[in-house]
Parts: structure tokens; C-alpha cells; sequence
């Protein structure tokens, strides 16, 4: 039981990481409409300049603290990835309204490529460390209902709460700020939301900003966690059936989406995989979002899809 | 002046069907397929068929495969490489298991498990649409990048995890040389062109189109959704699954699972996207776009660099070359969304009126 529960408490804390990551696909999506492949490189091109520049600016200015440099890498990463949405809209998304779905979906494509190529030629494509003070020892909790408790990776525990900090901070933003309205006006309807005078670039803009943010904040904790690699980018891959599975047009889908992934991907790992080899994770995930979909093929929190002739 | 149908009457709905019907397209086309076959054997060198023309062809054939399901039937799928991958390994297991099977056989029973895996996973696609079922065919590719990793009877327990084929033998003709491979290559992908096209201007091919515009109004109209869907599925995974087992068999020879990892399942996209959706003659355009812009850059980077001056080292050129390869897309992407087919219309059309458009 005990050991259940461990891995189920490993689950939801993963959950919650690839939650942040279908965030980002969730937020452009509602905004603009576009599938929004290139998420993975912005995790990445974020967590390479947040690494990098937590190593160059120390030397750069000369002074010690690790949480000063910290505090100004992320907000150099987070300059950076506010001029690369404010780049995309302009150069890409602003060419490409109304076209149909594959054909943006491969632009986002071509900007993954691009980001890739970019993020490594700029800061190098080595294993770099984000090192923001993360404890690494385990706790255990329960121990009186359970022999030996159930270990607990501080670790998971404070980026799954940093997490939940953000949805929360987004869920207020979106909520209760004049812009997060305008936000939602944009999603609701393209066409009502510029007749009224909402600036659909100027939205879309702030969208991607929106996003870069998330994928920054993302690369970071992953980054903390895996050390920042080329494999980074593969999480957006993982985080994909999160997306489907909770509703491409839903935020609280993201999030309980990722919580079910996470913990179906680990039970699935533990109790299923010694049985046909290991490794299934990856595919598991897929499958069981596969499942979801064919009962609600909008994803659990997605907005019915109605036909019309 | 020359490219003009001016006094071609057509007497019968058959010669007004027949795939070209303006007589000059029908010789550019039989001269390009005379030259492709005789031509380019006798004159090309061993790279630039080996290197270009050889993954050009193969990846055209998979290319219309993938087509067939994206642009005439309108179902997007991100799995296309797993069914190469099917294809490549049940051909390798037809090879090894059944004495005496001739190679074309095994490379179509090949196509046949495609044809069945992707049955299989189209099946999702009669409830789940758009979006959700591109992401959902993403589950086809990494299921089969497991199996065939992890499940050993697939690769006939090699210990690497890599298999090969040996000599390729087609019915007493020894394909050895560059030159016999691309021949055999060839063959295919001009039968599997033919069977794309008149498959598309037959009544199934009406079905899928009607399916892609609007599937509920095609419900109304009397066309099994189903039956229409399966078939695409079908159909564009057994021609994939068939570009699989010859990418296999006759360019890498040896391979294992990485070789049909998920970004060929984007390349072959975008050389759909890149041709043109719904058009088989820009299936060859965009796998010949894909197949040599890369090559292209790989070759020019290095030498942009000996001209100015700057010694560039392989990973920049690496990283450039993705780069450049990502904007190249997206531009071409946004001057043209429809596609190098839809400039070959314009093309065409223009060279029609020329020297007089008006």
C-alpha cells in the first residue's frame, strides 16, 4: 500500500510538470487557434538561456550570488522569449491567418526546427545545469500509519507546487485583469472580439508572451531536474496526449489531464511493465488519452464540437 | 504557342477521362519517364543516385501514401512512420521465416501489415477529427518504436536490435548496383503513382474528397463515413508501409527502429504539405524538396564559409543547417500554402495563354 502510494504521489508530481508544459499548447490554442508543435523548442530555447545566462552574467558583471544570478537570468530568458513571440506573430502567424489547420500546424513545425537550430547555435549544445537551490534529499511522511513512511522527493514537491503557483497566478490573470478579459473575448469568438475594438494582433502577441513564460518557467523546472539537453524538447511530445486528453481548449483540462497522465504513465511503469518488457511509458500515455477521446472526442473538458452542414 | 489543346477533339468519355488529357502533357510525361529510366542509369553517378534519386523515389511512394489519407481524405496523421517501420520489419520477418518468397512479394506482404496496423489505428479516426487525431495517430508511432525495440521476435532476436538483408534477388535479377536499385525503385513508384491517380478519379477516390470537405454532409449524401475513412487508412498505409520495406530493404540495407523515428513521420508531412494537398504529381515535388534542400545546405554552408573566410565546425553547420532548413519551411509556407503543385497549375496555365494572355 505504502509503496502504492508512493508511486502515485511520484505520478501527480509529474503530472503537474507535464501540465505546465500543455499550458502552453492550451493558451495559444484557445487565442489563435493554432496547434502550437513548436511549445517543446520554446521549453528548451528558454531553459538553454536561462542556464547559460545564469553562468555568463555572474562572470559577465563580476559578482557571487547564485540568487542574484538566478533572479536576472530569468528575467534575460524572459526578455528573450518575449521578443521570440513577439518575432512569431510578426513574421509567421500574421502571414498565416486563415489558413487551414495542417498547414499552420507545420509552420509551428518549421519554428521548431528553427528554435532547435537557433537555441543551440547561440548557447552551445552541451548538458548545461539550471542550479536554483533545489533541495534534492527525500522526506518521508506517514510514518506512523505506515512502516517506514512514504518517501517524498522534496524536489517534486516544491516544482509541483510552483506549478500549481503559476496555474493559479493565470487563472487570476485571465480572470480579473482587462487584458486577461480580452484574452478570453479573443478565444471565445475571432470575429465579435475585433468588432468590439480588441486588437487581435496586439492579443495574440501577449498570448505567445503568455506562453513563453509558461515554456520558461517549464525549461526551468525540468531543466533543474533532467539538466538541460537537446532532449528537452521531447517533452513537449510527452505533454501532447495531456493536451488531447484534457481538451485542447481548456485550461483545468491541462491540469487534470496532466495529473491523470502522470499517474496512469507511472502506475502503468510500475504494475504493467515488468510484464511486457519496460519502457511503455511513452506509448501508455498515449493510449490512455486514445481511450478518453473515443468516449469524449473532445477531451474531458474541451468544448463540444458541433456539425453543421 | 507550343503547350496549346487547340484541335484535340474528344470523340469518347474515355479519351475525355484519360489521366492527360492534353497530348502535349502526355509527352513531357513519357519523355520524362524514358529518360528517368534509360537516361539517368547510363549518365548519373553512383552518389547522386545512391545519396538523392534513391531516398527521392522512396519517400515520393510513401509520400503519396500519406497523400491518399491527408490531402484526399483529409485525415491528418503524425503516424506515417510507424507504418514505413511495419512495413520494413514484416517484410524483414516474411524474409526470414518463409523459404523462397520472392522479393517483390515480400515487400508487398509487407504493404499487406501496414495495411492492417493502419486499419487498426485509423479506427479512432471515425469518432475523433482534426487536431485530436493527429495527436492520436502520434500513439501509432510511439507503440511501434517500442515494439519493435523491445519485442525481439520482430527483429528475429538480433542482439544489437538492428537487422540487414542480404542480397536482393528479383526474380534471377541481382539488384546490386546503385543503378538496379534505383530501377527497382523506379517501377514501383511509377505503378504506385498510376494506382494513386486513378484510384483518386474513381468513385472511392470521390468518396474520400467528399469525407475531407465535409464529412457530415457526405454522411448525408449516402458515403459510408467508415467505410470510406478504413479505406484511406488502408489504402495510404499499405503504399507507406510498401515505401517502409524498400527504404529498408534497398537504400539502408541494415536498419533498426531509430530509422522510422517520429521526425520521419514530419518529413513525410511536410513533403505533403509542401507539394501540395490532394495532388500526386506534387508528392515528387515536395519529396524532391525535402530530399535535397538538406543535402543542398550540408554541401553550401561549408562553402559559404571557405568564401568569407570563416571556418565554421560541423555542429554550427549542423545547427545552421536546421535553421535554415525551419525557415525555409515557414517561408515557403506563407508565400505559397498551397503547395510547388499549385505553382505547376499556375504554370501550366500561364505557358497556355503565352504569348497572349489575354
Amino acid at each position: 500500500m505504502a509503496f502504492f502510494l508512493e508511486t502515485l504521489m511520484g505520478g501527480l508530481m509529474t503530472g503537474m510538470l507535464y501540465a505546465l508544459v500543455a499550458l502552453g499548447f492550451v493558451l495559444i490554442f484557445k487565442a489563435s487557434g493554432v496547434f502550437n508543435f513548436a511549445q517543446g523548442a520554446m521549453v528548451l530555447f528558454a531553459a538553454l538561456a536561462m542556464a547559460r545566462f545564469s553562468q555568463w552574467l555572474p562572470q559577465w558583471f563580476g559578482f557571487e550570488s547564485r540568487i542574484l544570478a538566478n533572479v536576472l537570468a530569468f528575467m534575460v530568458a524572459g526578455v528573450l522569449m518575449f521578443a521570440v513571440a513577439w518575432l512569431i506573430e510578426r513574421l509567421v502567424l500574421r502571414h498565416l491567418v486563415n489558413q487551414e489547420g495542417a498547414t499552420l500546424l507545420m509552420a509551428t513545425l518549421g519554428i521548431t526546427y528553427f528554435l532547435d537550430g537557433a537555441g543551440q547555435t547561440m548557447f552551445g549544445s552541451s548538458i548545461y545545469k539550471i542550479d536554483i537551490g533545489m533541495p534534492k534529499e527525500p522526506i518521508f511522511v506517514m510514518e506512523s500509519t505506515f512502516q517506514g513512511g512514504i518517501l517524498i522527493n522534496k524536489e517534486d514537491l516544491i516544482s509541483a507546487a510552483i506549478a500549481a503557483a503559476l496555474v493559479a497566478l493565470l487563472t487570476l490573470f485571465f480572470q480579473k485583469t482587462s487584458t486577461g478579459r480580452a484574452l478570453r473575448a479573443v478565444a471565445d469568438d475571432h470575429q465579435a472580439a475585433q468588432s468590439i475594438g480588441i486588437p487581435l494582433n496586439r492579443i495574440w502577441v501577449i498570448v505567445w508572451c503568455v506562453a513563453g513564460v509558461v515554456a520558461l518557467v517549464a525549461g526551468m523546472i525540468w531543466g533543474s531536474k533532467l539538466g538541460v539537453q537537446f532532449s528537452l524538447a521531447t517533452v513537449a511530445l510527452r505533454a501532447l496526449p495531456v493536451v488531447i486528453l484534457g481538451g485542447l481548449t481548456s485550461v483545468p483540462g491541462a491540469i487534470v489531464g496532466g495529473l491523470i497522465i502522470g499517474v496512469g504513465e507511472k502506475l502503468s511503469e510500475v504494475y504493467l511493465g515488468p510484464m511486457v518488457g519496460g519502457g511503455i511509458e511513452i506509448w501508455f500515455a498515449y493510449v490512455l488519452a486514445l481511450v478518453f477521446l473515443l468516449f469524449r472526442p473532445q477531451g474531458l473538458f474541451g468544448e463540444k464540437i458541433i456539425d453543421r452542414v | 504557342m507550343f503547350y496549346r489543346e487547340n484541335g484535340q477533339f474528344k470523340t469518347s468519355y474515355r479519351k475525355d477521362m484519360q489521366i492527360f488529357p492534353v497530348v502535349q502533357d502526355r509527352w513531357v510525361i513519357g519523355a520524362l519517364v524514358l529518360a528517368a529510366a534509360v537516361l539517368v542509369p547510363m549518365l548519373a553517378s553512383d552518389y547522386l543516385l545512391k545519396a538523392i534519386l534513391l531516398p527521392f523515389l522512396i519517400l515520393a511512394i510513401a509520400a503519396i501514401g500519406v497523400n491518399i489519407l491527408v490531402g484526399y481524405c483529409g485525415q491528418i496523421s503524425l503516424g506515417s512512420g510507424a507504418f514505413m517501420a511495419v512495413g520494413a520489419y514484416a517484410a524483414y520477418n516474411f524474409l526470414v521465416r518463409v523459404e523462397g518468397l520472392p522479393l517483390i512479394v515480400t515487400l508487398l506482404l509487407g504493404g499487406v501489415c501496414a495495411a492492417a496496423v493502419g486499419i487498426l489505428f485509423g479506427i479512432p479516426s471515425l469518432r475523433v477529427r482534426g487536431l485530436y487525431l493527429a495527436v492520436a495517430t502520434l500513439a501509432a508511432q510511439f507503440v511501434c518504436d517500442w515494439a519493435f525495440l523491445r519485442i525481439k521476435w520482430f527483429t528475429n532476436h538480433s542482439t544489437s536490435g538492428s537487422v540487414s538483408v542480404g542480397q536482393l534477388n528479383v526474380f534471377g535479377w541481382n539488384v546490386d548496383t546503385p543503378a538496379d536499385r534505383y530501377l527497382l525503385c523506379l517501377g514501383f513508384a511509377i505503378v504506385f503513382a498510376l494506382l494513386a491517380k486513378n484510384l483518386v478519379r474513381s468513385a472511392i477516390g470521390r468518396e474520400w474528397m467528399a469525407i475531407r470537405d465535409m464529412d457530415v454532409a457526405a454522411t448525408v449524401i449516402g458515403i459510408r463515413p467508415m467505410y470510406a475513412k478504413l479505406t484511406a487508412f488502408a489504402v495510404s498505409s499499405f503504399i507507406v508501409g510498401v515505401a517502409g520495406a524498400l527504404w529498408a530493404f534497398v537504400f539502408l540495407g541494415s536498419w533498426e527502429p531509430a530509422a522510422f523515428s517520429v521526425d520521419r513521420s514530419f518529413q513525410l508531412l511536410f513533403m505533403v504539405i509542401i507539394g501540395g494537398l490532394g495532388s500526386i504529381m506534387g508528392c515528387f515535388m515536395g519529396a524532391a524538396f525535402i530530399v535535397v534542400l538538406p543535402i543542398f545546405l550540408n554541401q553550401f554552408l561549408p562553402w559559404m564559409g571557405s568564401v568569407v573566410n570563416m571556418e565554421i565546425s560541423t555542429a554550427a553547420v549542423a545547427h545552421t543547417e536546421i535553421m535554415i532548413f525551419g525557415a525555409l519551411i515557414v517561408w515557403f509556407l506563407i508565400v505559397e500554402p498551397h503547395g510547388l503543385a499549385r505553382l505547376w497549375s499556375v504554370g501550366k496555365q500561364k505557358l497556355r495563354l503565352w504569348p497572349f494572355p489575354h
